[in-house]
């Protein structure tokens, strides 16, 4: 529907659809989080790992859809953000664009609006932090402002709410009125090249939705998208050589090589212009900001990284301690749960299905939420407030001798706690390869689930008081490995020039609990929605594997065994042995065996090599697989002492290094596999980690165990 | 020929040429990172490693490699 049918019958709702723009940390996410009565729908940008948030409102006769794009500082594509807004704003399907900026840096973020004034869409400012600029004793004329550029600016707070009503009705406006010529001027000399365009593709009548002025401007600095568009026009072979003249021409005059950069110098002295005009700041005497105060502490030389590891300790043992706690009432009611679902279901097998795989994988998912949703809040908290940057800053020199980045420690440690949370928080690495890097070294770092496996074995082959020790040394090799292995990959598959590092330090500021909340409610949600439908399926995969066939014949023959003694010791020990039997010619029993031969080499016998590939469903796993292996029972926790007597008569030293080892490497859990893919964003890189892992594993493990028994 | 990374800690600079080619050039103007403008070397990281500029209103974090591409003045 058009616009004049739309004046003339208004009770039918129209669509208005608005691209939400902005440098970085212009509080974006917040100004959209003030629109009142605004619904929020959370997705992702096709194809790629980018958060899309979008928010649905009415104003009037309008049906109002704000799609929040990632932060650009201007149209490069060198981080997904930066090449999903690009591209949105180049193909994208929307009426209007709203740049937001922040009023306390007009200049620098100006830059990105003249080059959203040469688009075909309209586009309205939003002059966002105006109660802060006020502050500063900045003063800046929007009307002026609107005149001199052509189009509407409004000063708007998200925090005081101020001025978000006069936006939207000004967007409305817009929308009804025609298309007006942006008031974007060059330098004399490229206004001349300008001119030429603009009469050449008039004098051809070259039909467009962008405007003559615009098109010429977008060829001229180089833009990639109009090109296509031109490339396919008869009219391009005459164009095409006043273009290289033109080129050459402005080369010439800002004394550079670089087309782009002589526009960009061209647009920083139209900024330049602009801001001098409708911008009026009270002399303030040279007195330090509070930033500035806050990072001589915060990263001072000498201080600056015990304070961050200080912070660091303190979220993970927030994490770790108070998630512990809803932990137990979890598993509780999932035990609760499983119990009272069993008790109406006749068939054993389905019942078998329904609590101990379905049920029982889920809740294992379900289990670490209260420790996710701790741990992102912690981490919205750091981005939020702009220490991330700090610690980026800070670590990159440690880290980037191992081709990694400065933030890519925030995954890292939080692998050790889970590799879950940790693959999530990857996504704060903006460059593809420096995440992806960061990705496949994670599952080094030892998560918690690993423990009660460190744990069994350094109690079975160490006195108690070794046995910390022990464990400590385990983590600390694991996460050396890590490092090595990092560089490692980043002289072979993630070969290539290092990739630059250029950060901006935004201020310091106090997030609202709104967006706090926001943030950690979408990850979590996130997470229970995927991890969860996966894990379900996974589960119920796993239990058939160590369910079936079944055995009837071997079953009978043990029940009435069993049923036929009166001694209770006998009828447990009849139990485990029909237990381990039953596993023995179950599928994974039967993959056990047949992977058996692989694992000689490292000592391992087909027990240990069934535990293993059930790690691979979680990690837990391995240590109730090795008690019902070695016939004990099912309820077999790290604490038990005859698993540990078991374990230190059966295996022999090297083997049990060797199995640890495999453990401290081999590919992460199922939920961490299919958190890891999403994540990285291609299913090859899953069978990439397990080529990775696997040989990594073996051989450190064939080497650990070849070591072991030439010294014992 | 005088790069950013030699300046010393609240030095006040001017900008003569970026020797980035390509994405890291792009990068560095869309920080603001161009000829004749002004930068105050705020900080420097552990080993000088890293270091932290103020362009405008704008502070920057830049790797000591990154820093050595940028030729300087004193003003």
């Amino acid at each position: 529907m058009n616009r004049v049918d739309a004046k003339a019958c208004p009770i039918i709702i129209n669509h208005i659809k608005v691209a939400l723009v902005g440098q970085p940390n212009v509080g974006k996410s917040m100004l959209i989080n003030s629109v009142s009565n605004a619904h929020l729908h959370v997705g992702n940008f096709s194809g790629v790992t980018v958060d899309k948030t979008e928010v649905l409102f009415n104003y009037k006769e309008y049906h109002f859809t704000v799609v929040d794009l990632p932060g650009t500082y201007a149209f490069t594509d060198y981080t997904i953000e930066e090449r999903v807004t690009h591209e949105y704003l180049c193909t994208g399907d929307y009426d209007i664009i709203i740049n937001v900026v922040d009023s306390t840096n007009l200049e620098k973020n100006l830059q990105l609006t003249s080059e959203l004034l040469t688009m075909s869409k309209q586009v309205v400012i939003a002059l966002n932090m105006i109660d802060e600029a006020e502050k500063e004793g900045i003063n800046i004329d929007a009307e002026y402002m609107s005149e001199l550029i052509g189009v509407p600016c409004i000063k708007v707070s998200a925090v005081t709410k101020e001025g978000i009503d006069k936006l939207i009705e000004a967007v409305t406006l817009k929308y009804e009125t025609a298309k007006s010529q942006t008031k974007l001027y060059f330098s004399e000399s490229v206004e001349e090249e300008i001119a030429q365009l603009v009469w050449y593709l008039d004098k051809h009548k070259f039909e467009s939705e962008n405007t003559y002025r615009n098109i010429a401007i977008n060829l001229l600095k180089g833009d990639k998208t109009t090109y296509a568009k031109l490339h396919d026009e008869p009219i391009w072979i005459e164009l095409q050589p006043i273009l290289i003249e033109a080129g050459k021409h402005i080369k010439l005059h800002h004394n550079s090589d670089d087309i782009k950069e002589a526009f960009a110098e061209e647009y920083a002295s139209f900024n330049r212009g602009v801001t001098a005009e409708v911008l009026n700041q009270k002399k303030q005497e040279e007195k330090r900001t509070l930033t500035e105060k806050i990072d001589s502490i915060l990263i001072h030389p000498v201080l600056g990284i015990p304070i961050f590891l200080f912070f660091m300790w303190s979220l993970f043992q927030l994490t770790f301690e108070i998630g512990n706690i809803p932990m137990e009432y979890i598993d509780i009611f999932f035990t609760w749960f499983g119990d009272t679902i069993g008790a109406t279901i006749a068939n054993d097998d389905i019942r078998s299905l329904v609590v101990d795989g379905v049920i029982a994988g889920v809740g294992a998912v379900v289990l670490f939420v209260p420790n996710i949703i701790i741990l992102f809040m912690g981490i919205a908290l750091l981005e939020g407030t702009g220490y991330m940057s700090r610690v980026a800053f800070l670590l990159d020199g440690f880290f980037h001798k191992f081709g990694l980045h400065g933030q890519s420690f925030i995954p890292l440690v939080t692998g050790f706690g889970c590799s879950i949370p940790a693959y999530m928080s990857a996504r704060i690495l903006k460059n593809d390869r420096d995440r992806l890097l960061t990705l496949f070294i994670i599952g080094f770092m030892s998560c918690g689930a690993r423990l009660p496996v460190y744990v069994l074995f350094a109690g079975a082959f160490f006195s108690p008081e070794m046995a910390g020790n022990i464990l400590f040394f385990i983590y600390v090799s694991g996460a050396i490995l890590g490092l090595i292995s990092a560089k490692i990959l980043k002289l072979t598959a993630f070969k290539g020039k290092d990739e630059p590092f250029v950060m901006e330090m935004p201020k310091y500021r106090l997030p609202t609990f709104k967006l706090i909340w926001h943030t950690v409610l979408t990850k979590t949600m996130m997470y229970l929605k995927k991890a969860g439908t996966y894990i379900a399926a996974a589960s119920m995969l796993i239990w058939f594997l160590s369910n079936y066939p079944h055995n009837i014949k071997l079953t009978q023959s043990y029940e009435t065994k069993i049923e036929q003694t009166k001694d209770i010791v006998l009828k447990e020990e009849l139990h485990n042995t029909l237990n381990e039997l039953e596993l023995e010619q179950s599928y994974l029993g039967v993959i056990g065996k047949f992977s058996e031969s692989i694992f000689t080499p490292l000592g391992f016998d087909w027990k240990m090599s069934v535990a293993l590939q059930a790690g691979l469903a979680a990690k837990e796993v391995v240590v109730s697989t090795l008690g019902v292996l070695y016939a004990l029972g099912n309820d077999v926790d790290q604490e038990n002492r005859s698993l540990m007597g078991a374990i230190s008569k059966n295996i022999s030293f090297p083997s049990a290094v060797a199995f640890i080892v495999v453990i401290m490497i081999y590919l992460p859990c199922l939920a961490a596999s299919i958190v890891f893919t999403r994540e990285a964003g291609h299913i090859k890189y899953f069978f990439y980690l397990f080529a990775f892992t696997s040989v990594v594993a073996y051989i450190m493990a064939f080497i650990a165990y070849t070591f072991t028994r030439f010294l014992f | 020929m005088r790069t950013l990374f030699d300046c010393h800690k609240a030095s006040k600079v001017k900008i003569v040429k970026l020797n980035a080619d390509g994405d890291l050039k792009q990068r560095l103007i869309s920080f603001g990172i161009m000829k004749e403008v002004k930068v105050e070397v705020l900080e420097h990281a552990p080993a000088k490693s890293t270091i932290e500029v103020k362009v405008g209103k704008m502070r920057i974090a830049l790797r000591a490699e990154e820093a050595k591409l940028i030729e300087v003045e004193q003003i």
